[in-house]
């Protein structure tokens, strides 16, 4: 394509670029173009059914000019910003460059706040709503947002930190909550004994999974761990008397305020502190729950990547072999990396278990592995605050985007925007992959940085070739 | 016992009887495969403490293949590797790496997106930390630039830069022998020419032991106290530094088209 960006970049204008508005218009019609010839078969037409049996053609043009016309603005002004961006003097690029040092810190105030509302948020919405009941669909928009920033989290020791492409990471979180499910139902332990021991079980699932694939890589790694992730699927639907098979396992025990029931009756959790009874106070108790959950898995990546076997694993991620020659034990280090990865996903899949009530292997397909890994990639993989912001993008916007019933003022009483929230979603994600290709946060922070600063430190040095 | 046993028998035999100590690393009959392609055809060498060893040769002649297989990846098929008494041949590569061996592979292989003080660490995890502040003083004066970079992410610094690194990497762990391999690939001549006068200081004041694979003959020949020619897999030639300088067919072969 003829992008008239390249060529003012090309010609090395001076601080004012030039722009060549003759090829931008060319190339948005030539787009306007290709969209009307797209909108012949698809749109143009619209069959209803008549007084009869019989369909009426109805043609649509006012429709197709809107899109060509959207189309043709759209890219105008994609033009006009990526030359914007190209003309840019060279003094503004290094001032940009000087600032990412600064990132650093950014990103940590970032976790900070991101900490700071998920704490307080049950209270900003029970301030906002008024009342306990009716912000009980945000809580547990929270509780689902946070379950996935745990899961995102937790992959992304195996995916982001130690490089090991796990397309099967729902397997664990099944584990954990089929370990709950079970020793619960079966020998009646309690929530506070079974998360540990799904947490265990999990990791000793992601070791077993870790042995036959040390030696692979890359595509091969991931076709193994999906494969993984449908077995453990499939032996839950098909091993009826372990698991209940496709039936799955109910009235999975509730849980419980450290021993004390969230019920009505006396010496319920609202009895004993002298409230009066709600289902919002397991709700929320659920809510700080996962809360603590996904903070304890956030806080041990950190310690983690400030430890040896933390370093081990980015340098893992970055050169095997390398690796290896400097006397790193690779094969210990992947298990570990597996191993804590899967542990945070079984205490993920126990939590999901003690909040349903009831789990089926619906609830563990391939598509929940593919959420999950796009979160991490989304997010940056490695990067703690990019994970935590996917994780609300990917699953409160779809979410969140019910809600936009204000578009009917735009576009009629008859528009319906359930309809398109998908489609808005995968433009925010089209948008990303071309604005951000690396993730959302895709600057890895070091781990050592001594107090003093020197002069010319970090970041600020541009690339260089030797 | 293989005949590679009894062959190193018989060196330290002749070793000690020249007067001479047992040599600190030593390959003997060494034939590595790649699947069923033969890639190293039975090669002996030996490299004493305090060396400055070289093994010069063509592209594909086997050298960082000899460098590998001595680190045990991949594994020597037939043959023998002792260091330091220690029959190495089997053991596992993390663990030679523990045994006061140090590499800078080819094609340096650093971790680009760690910072050169991470990298440093990486490279010092052998002996647990336990000298660090000490070590890293030492390797940032013997390349000043390092000390300039330390919070610097690897892949950005210049291919000398890098170079530097991986060697400075290599001696994180204190090393008695250091392996290098090329490295003079794609660095300007002086930088090279630094690279090899760093080399030269840590053998002659800290006593390190050196093996040296180049095709930078004319240099590492210079450098070295005993050099070895490599063609496809086997080694056809020996002697000091300067012997092989001389030799015209080492000249015709690695020498032709200027000493620089």
């Amino acid at each position: 394509m003829n992008a008239p960006h390249a060529m003012t970049a090309g010609t090395a204008a001076p601080a004012t670029a030039r722009y060549d508005w003759g090829a931008a218009l060319k190339d948005a019609s030539l787009a306007a173009l290709v969209t009307l010839g797209l909108c012949i078969p698809i749109v143009l037409l619209r069959t209803d059914q008549g007084a009869g049996v019989d369909l009426l053609l109805r043609p649509r043009i006012g429709m197709v000019a809107s899109f060509v016309a959207a189309v043709f603005a759209a890219r105008l002004l994609h033009h006009v910003l990526l030359a914007r961006r190209a003309g840019r003097p060279l003094v503004e690029q290094k001032a940009e460059v000087r600032t990412t040092p600064n990132a650093v810190p950014w990103a940590k105030m970032g976790l900070y706040a991101f900490m700071g509302v998920a704490m307080s948020f049950p209270l900003i919405v029970f301030l906002i709503q008024g009342g306990l009941s009716e912000s009980r669909y945000w809580v547990d928009l929270g509780i689902l947002v946070l379950t996935y920033v745990m899961l995102g989290w937790g992959l992304n020791i195996v995916v982001g930190l130690a490089g090991l492409l796990d397309l099967g990471y729902v397997a664990f979180y099944a584990v954990g909550a089929y370990s709950y499910a079970l020793l619960s139902t079966t020998f009646g332990l309690s929530f506070w004994i079974c998360l540990p021991l799904a947490g265990i079980l999990a990791a000793f699932w992601g070791m077993l999974l870790g042995f036959p694939v040390l030696r692979l890589r890359g595509d091969y790694l991931a076709i193994v761990t999906l494969a993984f992730g449908e077995i453990i699927r499939l032996v839950l639907i098909n091993w009826v008397d372990f698991s209940g098979g496709g039936a799955g396992i109910s009235s999975i025990p509730r849980v419980t305020f450290f021993g004390v029931p969230f019920s009505a009756d006396e010496g319920g959790f609202a009895s004993l502190f002298g409230l009066t009874f709600s289902p919002m106070h397991r709700v929320i108790f659920l809510y700080y729950l996962i809360l603590g959950l996904a903070f304890l898995t956030a806080f041990v990546t950190l310690r983690l990547r400030k430890l040896p076997v933390g370093r081990a694993w980015e340098a893992l991620r970055e050169d095997e072999i390398a690796c290896r020659s400097l006397g790193i034990n690779t094969t210990n280090t992947k298990l570990t990396a597996f191993a804590t990865g899967a542990m945070f996903g079984g205490f993920a899949g126990s939590f999901f278990a003690v909040r349903q009530g009831f789990i089926s292997p619906e609830s563990f397909t391939f598509l929940e592995s593919a959420v999950i890994l796009a979160i991490v990639v989304l997010g940056g993989m490695g990067s703690q605050l990019g994970v935590a912001i996917a994780a609300i993008v990917m699953v409160a916007g779809p979410e969140l985007l019910r809600n936009l019933g204000f578009l009917k003022a735009v576009f009629g009483e008859s528009f319906d925007p359930n309809e398109f929230r998908f489609l808005i979603f995968g433009l925010g994600m089209v948008a990303m992959m071309i604005w951000r290709p690396r993730g959302l946060i895709s600057e890895r922070e070091p781990t050592a940085i001594l107090k003093e600063r020197r002069a010319i430190s970090g970041s600020h040095v541009k690339e260089g070739h030797g | 016992m293989s005949v590679g046993g009894i062959n190193v028998l018989v060196d330290e035999t002749r070793a000690i009887q020249d007067g001479k100590r047992a040599p600190l690393l030593s390959v003997r009959g060494v034939k590595t495969y790649y699947g069923n392609i033969i890639a190293l055809k039975g090669v002996d060498l030996d490299v004493h403490e305090g060396e400055i060893v070289t093994l010069i040769g063509a592209n594909g002649a086997g050298k960082s293949t000899l460098m590998m297989t001595i680190f045990g990846s991949p594994r020597a098929r037939e043959g023998r590797i002792t260091y330091a008494g220690q029959d190495i041949t089997r053991v596992p590569t993390h663990h030679i790496a523990r045994m006061s061996i140090a590499q800078s592979p080819e094609g340096r292989r650093i971790f680009p997106r760690m910072t050169v003080y991470e990298n440093l660490q990486m490279g010092a995890s052998v002996n647990g930390g336990t000298h660090f502040k000490e070590d890293l003083d030492r390797v940032c004066d013997l390349f000043p630039r390092l000390r300039e970079r330390l919070y610097q992410r690897g892949g950005t610094m210049s291919g000398g830069e890098q170079q530097m690194l991986a060697i400075a990497r290599a001696l994180m762990s204190r090393p008695r022998l250091l392996m290098l391999d090329e490295p003079s690939l794609g660095l300007a001549p002086l930088i090279v020419k630094q690279i090899f006068s760093v080399v030269k200081e840590l053998n002659e004041r800290d006593g390190m032991t050196v093996f040296l694979v180049e095709q930078n003959a004319y240099h590492a020949l210079k450098l070295a106290h005993r050099g070895y020619v490599m063609v496809t897999g086997t080694i056809t030639m020996t002697g000091t530094g300067r012997e092989l300088l001389e030799n015209p067919q080492v000249q015709a072969a690695y020498l032709e088209g200027g000493r620089h």
